[in-house]
């Protein structure tokens, strides 16, 4: 199922610090009989070019008004919104028909939807070349390209099947073919693996990311599951009502105390085994995680530490992530030990287990 | 009467028939579609949102739908003489059947587009299209079963109203029927002529609906149906579904 499997995928990323998608003050009111509702409010994105950006957050929280800001299928109350150094909020105009430049420049913005939204009427390869028959394309060309896409995605012997005959991943598969096909430089994607199965959502998402490294492509996504953040994200956003809370790269966000997204990402669980015992979080990002600190803490002070639970992953070559340990004896008979892992360069935080535990915290652990 | 006698009759009553209610079909179709499709994209949330437009345009295809053919008929005397020449005959009776035909059609057109999914409309604009891109690649073709239903469903209404078009000397089935067999007691030509109406409508609805079906089997539905179908199935069962087709 991997696109051109003949292609290597390269090993690292290809984020540049360049800024491809950027919000600033970006606002949504909804006005319906004389009730506002604020679904965005006041949101600062910057996705860097080459990254995979994730937005994260429940249902309400605006992410769905913030994908559809970006390329202005809705209009944003205030704000502006620049892709690619275009400021598109400029071409929008003052009524709500797309003006022939906002139209040009959303065609170079590719878009895969949560329900596909694939034209029941056409086959797979016309619904593949729609977008090119609005770009005004010959049909030869139209037809040759398809088909690559099609090629690219891994659907290349469906070209003549009709949408209803395709499973839910397929139906994605031709969502994104046709999403590619302008040659954007950004994708957005709005839930796109959100009605799908866990198997299938993780064959899209790896397309998804293979897409991103072959191509170069930015790629924003809004969801509401934490797996997907995990397992193809660079940047993280948590939005909660229509603002966003939190954002970075992940080990930005690890290395942010307190952080909900990085305790989502990277769930830790486990409780003190008994009363007179410490528990400490451990955060690894950085050049600190290449050393055994763990086992260094053990021999120097001579104590037992047990390990309750651990998020560790590879990102960039480095490891990152989280580690729960219990020490022995209570918190005051472990400030050296403590002050040893903070010298270390870890970031460490005392578990004190009468405070409860966020929702997304819980939700991201399951 | 004999049968020789019936035949002419009849035969030139089908024709008849079939002329006028094919040319008001033709028309119906040609003038009702832009109205119907009209009247979605002015409504309220619709791409060319204009309340007052749709407000002017609903109440005229209200006004139009309320009419009894046959006052319609006699009230546009004036604009049939104007377009065609002339008051009576078959040519003159199009007019006002096309002109009644015209709001009803469009009230079915614009159930058939309201039908159609709203993302598909915001994934042809994230696309960079218009408004006419979204009506010619997207509401008309992803509605178009409904909108053959919605013409098998004129084209009968339309015979029904034929039959009145013999009171402006037309001919057709209907004429025939009312002269011969109401007001010469021709009882057995009546019946032929009623099973002659019967035959015809059943092969016209069944002809609209083997051309919606096919067209419809072939789509489906890209929204969540096949997604249902597919829990109950699983996927070895969908991609069978695709080899049968």
């Amino acid at each position: 199922m991997h696109p051109c499997p003949g292609t290597p995928t390269p090993a690292h990323s290809t984020v540049t610090e360049t800024h491809v998608i950027t919000t600033s003050g970006l606002t949504k009111v909804y006005r319906s009989r004389g009730r506002e509702v604020t679904a965005l409010d006041g949101v600062d994105l910057h996705v860097r070019e080459g990254e995979v950006y994730g937005v994260i957050g429940q249902s309400g929280a605006g992410k769905s008004s913030l994908i559809r800001c970006i390329n202005l299928l809705e209009r944003p109350t205030s704000g502006t919104v620049t892709v690619a150094g275009q400021d598109l909020t400029a071409l929008a105009g003052r009524g709500p028909r797309a003006g022939r430049e906002l139209r040009q420049a959303r065609s170079r913005i590719g878009m895969v939807f949560q329900h596909f939204n694939l034209l029941s009427s056409r086959t797979v390869r016309d619904n593949v070349e729609l977008p090119l028959e609005i770009l005004g394309k010959s049909g030869k060309e139209r037809s040759r390209r398809a088909l690559e896409l099609l090629d690219l995605v891994g659907l290349a012997d469906k070209a003549g099947a009709y949408p209803a005959q395709l499973s839910g991943g397929q139906k994605q598969r031709v969502g994104i073919a046709r999403a590619l096909a302008g040659d954007p430089k950004v994708l957005l994607s709005d839930e796109a693996t959100s009605a799908l199965d866990p198997e299938t959502t993780r064959s899209i998402l790896q397309l998804l990311r293979d897409l991103n490294r072959q191509l170069g492509l930015t790629v924003l996504l809004i969801t509401h599951e934490m797996d997907v953040v995990k397992s193809i994200c660079d940047s993280a956003a948590l939005m909660e009502q229509g603002r966003v809370v939190e954002s970075g790269t992940v080990s930005e966000l690890l290395a942010t105390p307190g952080s909900q997204l990085a305790a989502a990402l990277f769930p830790v669980d486990g409780a003190a085994s008994g009363e007179d015992r410490t528990v400490v979080d451990v955060t690894f990002h950085g050049e600190a995680a290449t050393q055994p600190v763990i086992s260094q803490l053990a021999r120097t002070y001579n104590i037992d530490i047990s390990i309750l639970g651990a998020a560790i992953d590879t990102v960039g070559g480095l490891q990152v992530g989280r580690m729960r340990i219990e020490l022995p004896g209570r918190y005051e008979d472990n400030v050296v030990p403590i002050g040893f892992l903070r010298e270390q360069g870890l970031q460490i935080d005392v578990v004190d287990h009468t405070a409860p535990e966020t929702l997304l915290v819980k939700e991201g652990a399951q | 009467m004999t049968w020789s006698e019936m035949q002419p009759l009849l035969s030139q009553a089908c024709w008849d028939t079939l002329y006028m209610v094919g040319w008001s079909t033709l028309i119906a179709v040609v003038g009702g579609l832009p109205l119907g499709v009209l009247l979605v994209l002015t409504d309220r949330g619709g791409l060319l949102q204009n309340v007052v437009a749709n407000k002017v345009l609903g109440q005229v295809v209200n006004i139009a739908r309320s009419m009894p053919f046959i006052i319609l008929m006699v009230a546009l005397m004036s604009f049939t003489r104007w377009v065609t020449g002339t008051t009576i005959g078959r040519e003159a009776a199009i007019v006002p059947l096309a002109v009644g035909a015209i709001p009803f059609f469009a009230r079915l057109v614009e159930t058939a587009v309201r039908e159609v999914d709203g993302g598909l409309v915001e994934a042809v604009q994230a696309m960079g299209g218009n408004t006419w891109t979204v009506v010619r690649k997207v509401l008309v073709p992803e509605s178009l079963p409904s909108l053959i239903s919605s013409t098998t469903t004129t084209v009968v209404a339309l015979i029904g109203y034929s039959a009145m078009a013999g009171t402006v000397g037309a001919g057709g089935l209907g004429d025939i029927a009312i002269r011969y067999g109401y007001q010469r007691f021709e009882t057995q030509l009546m019946w032929i002529t009623v099973a002659i109406l019967a035959v015809v409508i059943s092969l016209i609805q069944f002809a609209g609906d083997l051309a919606a079906r096919s067209l419809h089997r072939r789509g489906g539905r890209s929204g969540p149906a096949p997604r249902l179908r597919l829990l109950k199935s699983k996927e070895p069962a969908a991609a069978e579904v695709g080899k049968v087709a």
